[in-house]
């Protein structure tokens, strides 16, 4: 075979993977969008569900989900970043930073239903917090923490040394200018990070199922120790356990969600564009 | 009248001889990288005001020693230092030593400009802020004053919001000096400043080295043999961790003592 040949070859191999790549993603939205837009409105968005969830709205499920995405980033943010700065600025090369590495790693690898079954003993159980806001947020928080740390560790590695040599000859302190030079100059990676973290947590259901989410509960909850509903359970009722739903009240959830992860996601993309068009070392 | 000017004479020695206490010195200075032996034994004296330069070939150990000198070192694993290095007298290797009060007195530029990412005004306030000093109007004057000092003052005073990283290298380097001096430091190292730099703008930095030996004690890392001769008033040749010589620039570069001083500068090797 010519090796022209080959390379039409390999070029079309190349081809064909990136456009099997795009294909589900185009055809969960052309599918959500067509049977789902119907659903969408004001009122679908804005009022409690009625008649055992087959009419009405799931104002409850989007708000009780934005709780809970509010609750996770309190808690993993602050743990994520405190932790990626100890590991980066801090931790000496030994075998117990090696341990804290591999820690998180594995941390990464659960299976989500295993964190549900985790927060369920841990936070629900054993703190006592009952299925609540709290718990599920803990739970998430933990589930996304190894994503938050290895892009805040990532971002405050690609802050040049000279940054912080320059600071630190100038009689600055290593916290000062931990605060003052690395974290401004990481924040946009850890902000990316965060957020592609957190609209993971937005869209499981797994870690929510024993943990948080109601099954019907048509108001909003008044503190964080009550349970909520949530978008991916709610999803997950009407297309299991509620006989007799329109398909376009599904359809519908299931756009408003994807929609949420999608906004979220877009977020994180410009941001990071502008982090890129500004940085300039 | 003979005796009266023999005593005058000799106060005046005197004199000078306070003048030029030295500022550093370190004292049987050794350097290890893990079990890697990087400075041998380094008995080293800087004075007061003037530009010491520390010469060699590459790995000899020079910027390493003058890492040593504002402890910039401690920033490496396993790095182990035995012997002392006495800044005015006060071993800085001394437990609870102030590492920020050194820093602040033994300030360092870098081969490579390295302005924060930030305006120049920010650059050269930076220092001074976090030392405490909020008050803008008296920001605005150490600004220019530094700036001044660097001779980019006339250049840049109506383009301090301007992005530091903009500017040309020669530029970037000046303004490291600039924050330098924001916070008055007394002794500068310079750790191979020109190295990045064409040789116009190295020339004009080393015109800068001249006016800022006035306030400041220089010492200076060059890989360049002709900018020691230039600029300095005293040499030293490293070799292979060792100090093999030290003295005044034109004896060392004329009437070197040591043999392989005399390979280096006459280009045996380098």
């Amino acid at each position: 075979m010519k090796p022209q040949t080959k390379q039409k070859i390999a070029f079309t191999c190349l081809g064909l993977a990136a456009v099997v790549v795009i294909i589900p993603v185009i055809v969960i939205f052309v599918i959500l969008i067509d049977k789902g837009i119907s659903a969408i409105n004001w009122q679908f968005l804005s009022t409690m569900p009625r008649m055992g969830m087959r009419a009405g709205g799931i104002y409850p499920a989007i708000m009780g989900t934005v709780y809970l995405v509010s609750g996770t980033i309190l808690v993993a943010l602050p743990l994520g970043v405190l932790a990626a700065i100890y590991l980066v600025e801090y931790a000496k090369r030994n075998w117990w930073t090696r341990m804290i590495e591999i820690a998180i790693v594995n941390l990464a690898g659960v299976p989500s239903v295993v964190y549900g079954l985790f927060g369920m003993g841990f936070f629900v159980i054993f703190f006592k917090f009952g299925a609540s806001i709290l718990a599920g947020s803990l739970t998430l928080a933990i589930m996304i923490l190894p994503v938050i740390i290895t892009a805040s560790k990532e971002a405050l590695m690609s802050v040049p040394h000279s940054f912080r040599e320059a600071s630190l000859a100038l009689g600055v302190s290593k916290w000062q200018t931990i605060r003052c030079v690395v974290l401004p100059n990481a924040l946009p990676g850890i902000l990316t990070g965060t957020i592609l973290g957190i609209s993971r947590a937005a869209g499981e259901t797994a870690p929510i199922l024993f943990t948080v989410a109601a099954f019907y509960l048509p108001r909003l909850p008044k503190s964080i120790f009550d349970q909520c509903m949530a978008l991916p359970y709610h999803l997950y009722v009407l297309s299991t356990q509620v006989p007799n739903v329109k398909e376009s009240l599904q359809y519908g959830t299931a756009l408003v969600l994807v929609g949420m992860i999608f906004l979220l996601n877009l977020v994180a993309i410009i941001i990071r564009s502008h982090m890129r068009s500004k940085k300039q070392w | 009248m003979e005796k009266n000017g023999f005593y005058s004479m000799r106060t005046s020695a005197l004199r000078k001889l306070k003048t030029t206490m030295s500022k550093i010195e370190t004292k049987n200075l050794d350097l290890f990288y893990g079990s890697f032996h990087a400075l041998l034994d380094i008995n080293l004296e800087v004075e007061e005001k003037m530009i010491t330069a520390l010469i060699g070939p590459s790995g000899c150990g020079k910027s390493t020693l003058l890492r040593a000198l504002n402890r910039m070192n401690d920033l490496i694993e396993g790095v182990r230092i035995t012997g002392e290095v006495c800044v005015d007298g006060k071993n800085i290797y001394e437990h609870g030593t102030d590492l920020i009060g050194l820093r602040k007195k033994v300030g360092m530029v870098f081969q490579r400009p390295n302005p924060f990412p930030l305006s120049i005004f920010d650059n050269i306030a930076y220092g001074p802020r976090i030392h405490g000093i909020k008050n803008r109007g008296e920001l605005e004057g150490i600004v220019q004053k530094a700036l001044s000092d660097v001779m980019l003052w006339d250049v840049l005073k109506d383009k301090l919001d301007r992005f530091a990283l903009n500017l040309s290298i020669e530029q970037q380097q000046r303004l490291c000096i600039a924050r330098l001096s924001a916070i008055t430091p007394e002794i500068v190292l310079m750790d191979e400043p020109c190295s990045a730099l064409d040789p116009m703008a190295t020339q004009r930095i080393e015109e800068l080295m001249f006016e800022l030996k006035k306030n400041y004690t220089i010492v200076i890392v060059t890989h360049n043999m002709q900018q020691a001769a230039r600029v300095s008033d005293k040499t030293g040749f490293m070799l292979l961790g060792k100090l093999v010589e030290y003295g005044d620039t034109k004896q060392v570069f004329t009437t070197p003592h040591e043999k392989q001083t005399e390979e280096y500068i006459t280009g045996r090797y380098g």
